[in-house]
C-alpha cells in the first residue's frame, strides 16, 4: 500500500456498554499491530452506551484500516476521527511534585499561570491538578521536571466536536 | 412464555433456526443439553475429538450453504474447538459453536474444566457471547445465527453456564434481529458501478479474479455471465475454485504461489483486474508492489476491511458479490459492447498462447506421481465428487489437477491452512449430501492429525473415501527445505507411519493400497465401488514438488517451473 506520513489521530468510539467490549477494542489493536497512545473510557448520558476516546498513530492506510476494523466489531456503534475536524481536546493529570522550600513559590506561580490547582499539600510534596490540551500538558510538565516529579497520573486525551457557530 | 428450562430454550431456538444436525462431544457442563437433545429430532453426530466436531460442522456448512452447528463441553472441550473456529474464521464459514461453561457461581474461580473461552476466541470469532441470564438465551441464539450467516459470514460462539441450562426462563427471541451497530451493506453504490463500466469499456486486457466470496454468496452464475459478456478471462483463488467452470475457454486456472503460469502472467499483464470476493492474501499476491502493476483494480467485497488492506484499489465496491454482479450485469445489458470483442482479440490470443507455454505437467515414471493419482481420480469421478483436502502438497495437487465445474464442491482450509481439516470436513460434507461421492485428498502427515474421525465415519455409515498421497514426508515443508534450505530435511521425514490399510480395517473401514502406478486406477475403482468409508494408500514419489512455485514474497511472475 502507499505509504504516507504517520499522524496522530484522536478517535471517539461509541460502544455498547457491556462486559468485554473494551477487551474487543484493545484486542483488535494488539492483534493487528496497531498502536494505542492513550485510552479513556466512561459511560455516556445513555447508560447503555460508553465512549472510548483513543489516541493512535499511523499513516492514512493504517488509520483507515483501524476505523474499518473498529466498525466491524459488533458492539461498536460509531467511530469518529477528529483529525481535520474542529474539536476541543482536554486531558487531566495529577502530578506529585517535590516542593523544596526554595521551589514552593515558583510552583505556586506556575500553578497560577497554567490555571491549575494544588489539591494536596504535604511536607515535601505538592499534588497539582492540571487540565489542558496536549501542548499545555507538555509545557507544564517540562517546567516542573527540574524540581522533581515523584509520581504522575494522566487520563489521556478526551475530545468532543465543536458545535457549529 | 414461561416454564422452559435453559436447555429447552436452547433446543427450541435451534429448531426455530432450522437446525437438524449437530456435531458434538458431551461432557459434564453440557449434560443437561444432551439430555434435552436426545428428546428432539435433531441428529447428533458424536465425533472423536472436538476439533473434528468444528471441522465437520464447517464441511457441512461449506457443502450445504447452511450454518454448521457444534456442541462441546467446557474447559478442554472448548479449547479443542479453537483451531476449528480459527479455520472457519479465516475462510468466512458460518458456524454456531455452543460451548458448556461451569456454573455462574464458579466462573472466575479456576473451577474444574473452566476456561475463559469467550476471551480465548475473541480474535477468531465474528462475535461471541457468554450468556449470564437465562431470559437472554433465546435472543442470543437468534442473533448468533443471524450474525453467522449474514454479511461476511463467520463463526459465532455461545458460552452456556451449566446452571442456566436447568433453570426456568422465558422464550422470547423477538421477531427480527435488529442490531444498531451491525448493518452489512448488500447493495452496492450505483455510482461506483458506473465507474466500473467505464473502466470495462476502456480496458484492452481485462481479467477477473474470483475468491471465496463468490461461492459464499452463490454468485457463480453471475460471474460466468459477466466474464462472457465483457470477454475477460477468469482466475480464482484457492477458495474460489469451482465458482468458474474449469471447462470454460476463459478459465485461466488458479492464481498465486502455486497458480498456473497463464493465470499469474495474465495478472501481471492485464490492464483491468476485477476482484470479486477475494481478499488479496499473500499467497495470492506474492510481492504486493509488483502485483497487477499495469492494472486498474476494481475490488468488490462485502467486507470493507478487505478493501485496501493489502492492495491499493482504484474503485472499491462494497456489496454482496451476487447482488453486485447481478446489478452490474443488468447495467451492462444496456451498454453497447459491440466493439469489445475486436479490441480484446490480441489479449485473448496472448492468454491462449500462455496456456500452451507452461501448462501444468508431470512425468509419470516407475514410481507413482501424486498428480497422476489426483488426475486418475478426476477422470474416474468425471469431476463430480465433492473434494475435501488436507493441507500442503496434497491440497495444491488437488487444486491443480481436480478440475471443478461446480461451486461449493471444493472443501479446503484456505486461509488458516489447517492440517487435519480434510477428513472431518469430508464427514460433514457427506452428512449434508448423503447421496454424493465425497473424497478427502490427503497426505500421510495431515491424515494422522484427525484420523480418529474414521471411527465417526464408520459409526454413522458415512462412505467418505480418503485418498492418501503417501510420500512419507511432510511434503510441502520438505519442498521448501529442498529449494531454500539446502535440502536440510529437518523434522519433515515421517518414515514411521501406521500401516494405513490395517489401520482402516481396525477402525472397521476398508483399506486399500497401490504401491505401483499400474495399480492406481484399479485401487481407485475398487475403493469408489465399496459401500462404506475407504482409506486408500498411494505410495508416491517421495520428493515430488508442487510446481509452478512462487517463492514467498517474490512477484508472482517469478515462478519456479518443473
Amino acid at each position: 500500500m502507499e505509504r504516507t506520513e504517520s499522524e496522530r489521530h484522536i478517535l471517539s468510539i461509541q460502544v455498547e456498554n457491556q462486559p468485554g467490549v473494551l477487551s474487543r477494542v484493545a484486542g483488535l489493536f494488539s492483534g493487528r499491530g496497531f498502536n494505542i497512545e492513550s485510552l479513556c473510557v466512561a459511560e455516556t448520558m445513555d447508560p447503555l452506551v460508553s465512549r472510548i476516546t483513543l489516541v493512535t498513530n499511523g499513516d492514512m492506510g493504517v488509520v483507515e484500516q483501524i476505523k474499518k476494523q473498529l466498525n466491524k466489531l459488533v458492539n461498536v456503534l460509531k467511530v469518529v476521527d477528529f483529525t481535520g475536524a474542529n474539536f476541543v481536546q482536554r486531558e487531566m493529570a495529577l502530578v506529585k511534585v517535590r516542593a523544596r522550600p526554595e521551589n514552593r513559590a515558583e510552583i505556586l506561580r506556575l500553578v497560577d499561570i497554567f490555571r491549575c490547582r494544588v489539591v494536596d499539600v504535604g511536607t515535601e510534596y505538592y499534588s497539582v491538578e492540571l487540565t489542558g490540551d496536549e501542548g499545555k500538558m507538555r509545557a507544564f510538565l517540562d517546567l516542573l521536571k527540574p524540581m522533581g516529579i515523584k509520581e504522575i497520573a494522566r487520563t489521556g486525551a478526551l475530545a468532543l466536536a465543536r458545535e457549529k457557530k | 412464555m414461561k416454564g422452559l428450562t435453559g436447555a429447552e430454550i436452547l433446543l427450541k431456538g435451534l429448531e426455530e433456526e432450522g437446525v437438524d444436525t449437530i456435531f458434538g462431544y458431551p461432557g459434564a457442563a453440557v449434560i443437561d443439553i444432551y439430555d434435552r437433545l436426545a428428546k428432539t429430532d435433531i441428529r447428533h453426530f458424536l465425533v472423536r475429538h472436538e476439533q473434528g466436531a468444528v471441522h465437520a460442522a464447517d464441511g457441512y456448512a461449506r457443502a450445504s450453504g447452511k450454518v454448521g452447528v457444534c456442541l462441546v463441553t467446557s474447559g478442554p472441550g472448548a479449547t479443542n474447538t479453537v483451531t476449528g473456529i480459527a479455520t472457519a474464521y479465516s475462510d468466512s464459514i458460518p458456524l454456531v459453536v455452543l460451548t458448556g461453561q461451569v456454573p455462574r457461581a464458579l466462573i472466575g474461580n479456576d473451577a474444574f474444566q473452566e476456561v475463559d473461552i469467550v476471551g480465548i476466541t475473541r480474535p477468531c470469532t465474528k462475535h461471541n457471547y457468554l450468556v449470564t441470564d437465562v431470559n437472554d438465551l433465546s435472543r442470543v441464539i437468534k442473533e448468533a445465527f443471524y450474525l453467522a450467516r449474514s454479511g461476511r459470514p463467520g463463526p459465532v460462539l455461545i458460552d452456556l453456564p451449566k446452571d442456566l441450562m436447568s433453570m426456568q426462563g422465558s422464550y422470547h427471541p423477538g421477531k427480527d434481529v435488529t442490531l444498531k451497530s451491525y448493518q452489512p451493506t448488500y447493495k452496492p453504490h450505483l455510482k461506483q458501478l458506473s465507474k466500473v463500466i467505464g473502466l470495462i469499456k476502456e480496458a484492452k486486457r481485462p481479467m477477473i479474479l474470483a475468491g471465496g466470496g463468490v461461492a459464499l454468496s452463490k454468485a457463480s452464475d453471475e460471474l460466468r455471465k459477466l466474464a462472457r459478456k465483457i470477454i475477460a478471462p477468469v482466475t480464482t483463488t484457492l477458495m474460489g475454485l469451482g465458482t468458474f467452470p474449469a471447462s470454460d475457454p476463459l478459465w485461466l486456472g488458479m492464481i498465486g504461489m502455486h497458480g498456473t503460469y497463464r493465470a499469474n502472467m495474465s495478472t501481471s499483464a492485464c490492464d483491468l483486474l476485477i476482484a470479486v470476493g477475494a481478499r488479496f492474501d499473500d499467497r495470492v499476491t506474492g510481492k504486493t508492489e509488483a502485483f497487477a502493476s499495469q492494472a486498474r483494480i476494481v475490488h468488490i467485497d462485502i467486507d470493507p476491511t478487505s478493501i485496501r488492506k493489502n492492495i491499493p484499489v482504484m474503485i472499491p465496491v462494497v456489496g454482496d458479490c451476487r447482488l453486485t454482479l447481478h446489478i452490474l450485469n443488468d447495467l451492462l445489458e444496456k451498454e453497447k459492447l459491440n466493439g469489445v470483442k475486436k479490441v480484446r482479440e490480441p489479449w485473448i490470443r496472448q492468454v491462449e498462447e500462455w496456456k500452451s507455454t507452461n501448462p501444468l505437467a508431470y512425468v509419470q515414471g516407475e514410481v507413482t506421481k501424486p498428480q497422476f493419482v489426483v488426475e486418475t481420480l478426476f477422470k474416474l469421478t468425471r469431476g463430480e465428487a465433492i473434494v475435501a483436502t488436507e493441507v500442503g502438497q496434497n491440497q495444491m495437487w488437488a487444486a491443480q489437477y481436480y478440475h471443478l465445474d461446480t461451486p461449493n464442491s471444493f472443501i479446503t482450509s484456505g486461509g488458516l491452512g489447517c492440517m487435519g481439516f480434510g477428513l472431518p470436513a469430508a464427514i460433514g460434507a457427506q452428512v449434508a449430501n448423503p447421496g454424493k461421492l465425497v473424497v478427502d485428498i490427503a497426505g500421510d502427515g495431515s491424515i494422522q492429525m484427525n484420523i480418529q474421525e474414521l471411527a465417526t465415519a464408520v459409526q454413522y455409515h458415512l462412505p467418505v473415501k480418503v485418498v492418501i498421497l503417501n510420500n512419507q514426508y511432510l511434503g510441502m515443508v520438505r519442498q521448501w527445505q529442498e529449494l531454500f534450505y539446502e535440502k536440510c530435511y529437518a523434522g519433515t521425514c515421517m518414515e514411521h507411519a501406521p500401516d494405513f490399510v490395517k489401520l482402516a480395517q481396525a477402525y472397521g473401514a476398508a483399506g486399500l493400497r497401490a504401491a505401483k502406478p499400474d495399480e492406481v486406477e484399479q485401487v481407485i475403482k475398487q475403493g469408489l465401488a465399496l459401500e462404506g468409508p475407504v482409506l486408500m494408500d498411494f505410495q508416491v514419489e517421495r520428493e515430488e514438488g508442487v510446481y509452478p512455485m512462487v517463492p514467498a514474497g517474490a512477484p508472482i511472475t517469478e515462478m519456479l517451473l518443473v
